[in-house]
């Protein structure tokens, strides 16, 4: 190995501190290795906002010119894992950067590993693996998403964990016995180096072989040369009745709000409070989510005032953003069935984790 | 439910100096790390990205008992570097920072610090100038004070900038210098990412750099003096001249300070101005500052490996600028390619500010090479090893075909497609 990286894609400001601990401690186990490494925060990411999309990744090198090249880049080229904090990621990650809607194992090389931490099992997220070219692997480490505010750190067991299944997965890009030797320090050594070890054990692996997986459905905005943009940094506006395509949000999000439109009182005030204008109004009165601009904050279902109307559910519930008020209108009951189902799928509503 | 990172010691290559820890740092850690070995007295700032990540390393350090300094948030980038020049002249040892238009808004308060002649150090993380509020890296920022009597010096990594916050305060309380430091840091690719840093032991950095001592110019009660009264044609020239003669002196500080903190700490770059990376037997230059410095020096091996004889220049020390240094590495080449991740519109040949002084200072070498300007990496764009290969190909290419103009060359910016360049 001249070099391989390690890309940790995580929930903004709730996994900072999490990603960051991860990315660092493997350089410091490859320190112990006597081998050379750095963190780069994909900075684009930046500033960090509740849930978005973020990346940092740790780059481990035998030498100084693979690792200047590689640190040298917002999206290093030879990641041997991604890891992924929060499995509502594989529905996708959006920068504030216009890189379109990236697929969640779009900077894997060949052959390497996406190591996702949930507690679903390990069928269920293959299921959303989108495609690769190439044969790689799916791993899982079952624990529940671990989230923290900025400046805190949820010190819950899962850095060391996901550490000791990333030496698992990687083959030994760093080994377990280093990072018990830097990681487990202090007071808490004995406990630190029993979570390694059993993320190193626990770990799930699944081989997913080229051209398996769901279709990205996403493109690449593609960006204008300098001589055609509009000059004195202005640009064109979304027409008006009309959204931004380019730029959706959705992917901020991990629980979405579903509309039990049968109790709607149509009061308006999910959407004069939405923060994101993510609400339609509908002639039947009612107003309906446009799940591709929705950021999952929660707001409107902390603010609807008919208790049960506006319930937070899991995202991995629902496989795209369709118009759920139209299925409503078209069959009002067929929708009542798809709205228990999802509520049962999820295991009931989620408590937000956002600003409530 | 702790954030903070504990020193921890791992094996490492030696030459940390007596009592060094190995650590990973981002280049704004590791700057917050020698803010406390130096024991800084006074903090000022105002937060805005990339630079405020130093704001929060010292904040959690002082939090954490580990640092014991009076750190002021302040209303404005200008309130915060008038604290930090008020501070100074009372004769605590203060630190600023800021970064793109935050650094500009506190302008004012930048200039009469230098014109007072108070060895602030600042931090500046270089971001692009709004509009539109990029973060990304340009080095416009820290440059607009490039006329005004600050010294400015260009990090690569993380330890150079632990290492040079230690040399800013050396070099800017000399008693020969007497003038305020900035320090910049291209934003996102070290204010952000972490490398490997030898953190030295207090006792050797107290040994580098002794106590700051303003002398018989401290403001106090016991000291009756009058700051900044009004000068107008009467003075001013003369103080101006005072500034000058002050700057002209900071090379020799400079070197003497090198060879000390080698001393010191058991390493050291062999020469403090430029980085020379095979320049030995170069035939062509390319010249850059800050990280661009990583890819130069990966795309010169590549290019050496196909038997081409080019050689990377990092300037780090911008003001005062190592004209001397360049014509004596420089002078005699076939072509050199001047990397800005700056603009300065309208400049001569349009090319940045990095081309125009290195140009400058080439004039005067007895066989003039010929220089090509290129400005890269604005706005945070990534600058490639390929782009470095391309920018060798121009210079190449200019000395065939000698044309009658020299014209800046935009490397990596989309052009239209059907006028040749990538879209
Ligand atoms: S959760 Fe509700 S308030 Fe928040 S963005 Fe989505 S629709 Fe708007
Ligand atoms: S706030 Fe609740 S009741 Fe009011 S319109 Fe929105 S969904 Fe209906």
């Amino acid at each position: 190995m001249a070099v391989g990286s390690v890309d940790v894609t995580y929930r903004g400001i709730f996994q900072k501190s999490l990603a960051s601990v991860i990315t660092k401690a493997l350089v410091k186990a490859a320190r112990h290795e006597h081998k050379i490494g750095g963190t780069v925060q994909r900075y684009s990411d930046s500033p960090e906002r509740n849930g978005i999309p973020a990346k940092q990744f740790a780059v481990i090198a035998d030498e100084e010119t693979s690792l200047r090249v590689e640190m040298a880049k917002y999206e290093p080229d030879t990641v041997v894992a991604t890891c992924v904090l929060d499995d509502t990621l594989v529905k996708g990650l959006e920068s504030w950067a216009w890189y379109g809607v990236q697929a969640v194992n779009a900077s894997l090389s060949p052959g390497g590993v996406l190591l996702v931490v949930s507690e679903r099992p390990i069928e269920e997220l293959a299921d959303w693996m989108p495609r690769a070219d190439f044969d790689w692997r799916l791993a899982v480490l079952s624990r529940k998403t671990s989230f923290a505010g900025l400046w805190v750190y949820n010190d819950d067991g899962t850095d060391m964990e996901v550490l000791g299944a990333l030496s698992r997965v990687t083959g030994g890009l760093v080994a377990l016995e280093s990072l018990v030797a830097t990681a487990a320090a202090g007071s808490d050594a004995a406990r630190r180096a029993e979570l390694l070890e059993s993320g190193f054990s626990s770990v799930q692996v699944a081989p997913i072989s080229a051209g398996v997986g769901r279709e990205w459905p996403y493109e690449t905005p593609a960006l204008p040369a300098w001589d055609e943009m509009g000059e004195g940094v202005a640009i064109r506006g979304v027409p008006k009745g009309e959204r931004n395509m380019l730029f959706q949000k959705f992917t901020t999000r991990t629980a979405r709000p579903v509309v039990d439109f049968d109790r709607c009182v149509r009061c308006q005030i999910c959407y004069t409070v939405c923060p994101d204008e993510a609400f339609d109004p509908t002639p039947s009165g009612h107003y309906a989510v446009d799940y591709g601009h929705c950021c999952g904050c929660g707001i409107c279902a902390n603010a609807c005032p008919v208790e049960g109307c506006i319930e937070m559910v899991d995202e991995l519930a629902f496989s795209d953003n369709s118009d759920l008020h139209r299925i409503y209108e078209a069959d009002p009951e067929g929708y009542g069935n798809l709205r228990q189902a999802a509520l049962a799928t999820a295991g009931g509503p989620v408590r937000h984790y956002g600003i409530f | 439910m702790t954030t903070i990172e504990k020193p921890v010691s791992t094996p490492g290559p030696a030459g940390g100096g007596p009592g060094y820890q190995e650590e990973i740092l981002t280049g704004c850690d590791a700057v917050a790390q020698s803010l406390r070995l130096l024991d800084v007295d006074v903090l000022a700032g105002y937060p805005i990205r990339p630079y405020d990540a130093v704001m929060a390393t010292v904040a959690k350090m002082i939090a954490n008992g580990e640092m014991d300094a009076e750190f002021i948030i302040a209303d404005s980038e200008h309130s915060q570097f008038e604290i930090g020049k008020h501070a100074s002249l009372v004769g605590a040892r203060s630190f600023i920072g800021s970064s793109g238009v935050g650094w500009m808004y506190g302008m004012e308060a930048l200039v009469v610090t230098s014109s007072l002649r108070l060895p602030v150090v600042a931090l500046v993380g270089n971001r692009a100038l709004d509009d539109p509020g990029a973060f990304g890296v340009e080095h416009n920022d820290a440059l607009m004070v490039r006329d005004t009597g600050w010294l400015l010096y260009w990090v690569e990594t993380a330890q150079e900038a632990l290492d040079m916050t230690l040399m800013a305060y050396r070099v800017a309380e000399d008693h020969r210098v007497m003038l305020p430091c900035a320090l910049s840091m291209d934003g996102a690719f070290l204010t952000h990412s972490q490398h490997v840093v030898q953190v030295p032991g207090k006792a050797a950095v107290e040994r580098f750099v002794p106590q700051y001592d303003l002398g018989d110019r401290r403001l106090h009660p016991d000291n009756p003096i009058s700051v900044a009264p009004q000068f107008n044609e009467d003075w001013v020239m003369e103080a101006r001249r005072q500034s000058d003669a002050a700057m002209r002196r900071v090379p020799g500080v400079i070197e003497e300070a090198a060879a000390e903190f080698k001393e010191v700490f058991g390493r050291g770059p062999e020469d403090p101005f430029v980085e020379a990376y095979m320049m030995q037997d170069a035939e062509y230059a390319l010249v850059g500052m800050g990280t661009v410095g990583m890819v130069g020096k990966v795309a010169v091996d590549q290019m050496r490996a196909q038997g081409k004889k080019v050689g990377f220049l990092r300037v780090k020390w911008f003001r005062p600028f190592p004209a001397s240094r360049l014509r004596s590495l420089l002078g005699g080449l076939k072509g050199i390619g001047v990397i800005d991740r700056d603009y300065s519109f309208g400049s001569n040949a349009w090319g940045g500010v990095l081309y125009t002084e290195v140009a400058a200072a080439l004039y005067a070498s007895g066989s003039r090479p010929v220089v090509v300007p290129f400005i890269a990496g604005l706005g945070g764009r990534e600058v490639s090893v390929q782009n470095m290969v391309e920018i060798q190909g121009v210079v190449e290419q200019h000395i065939a075909s000698q044309p009658a103009e020299v014209d800046c060359h935009w490397i990596g910016v989309r052009e239209h497609v059907g006028k040749g360049g990538e879209r």
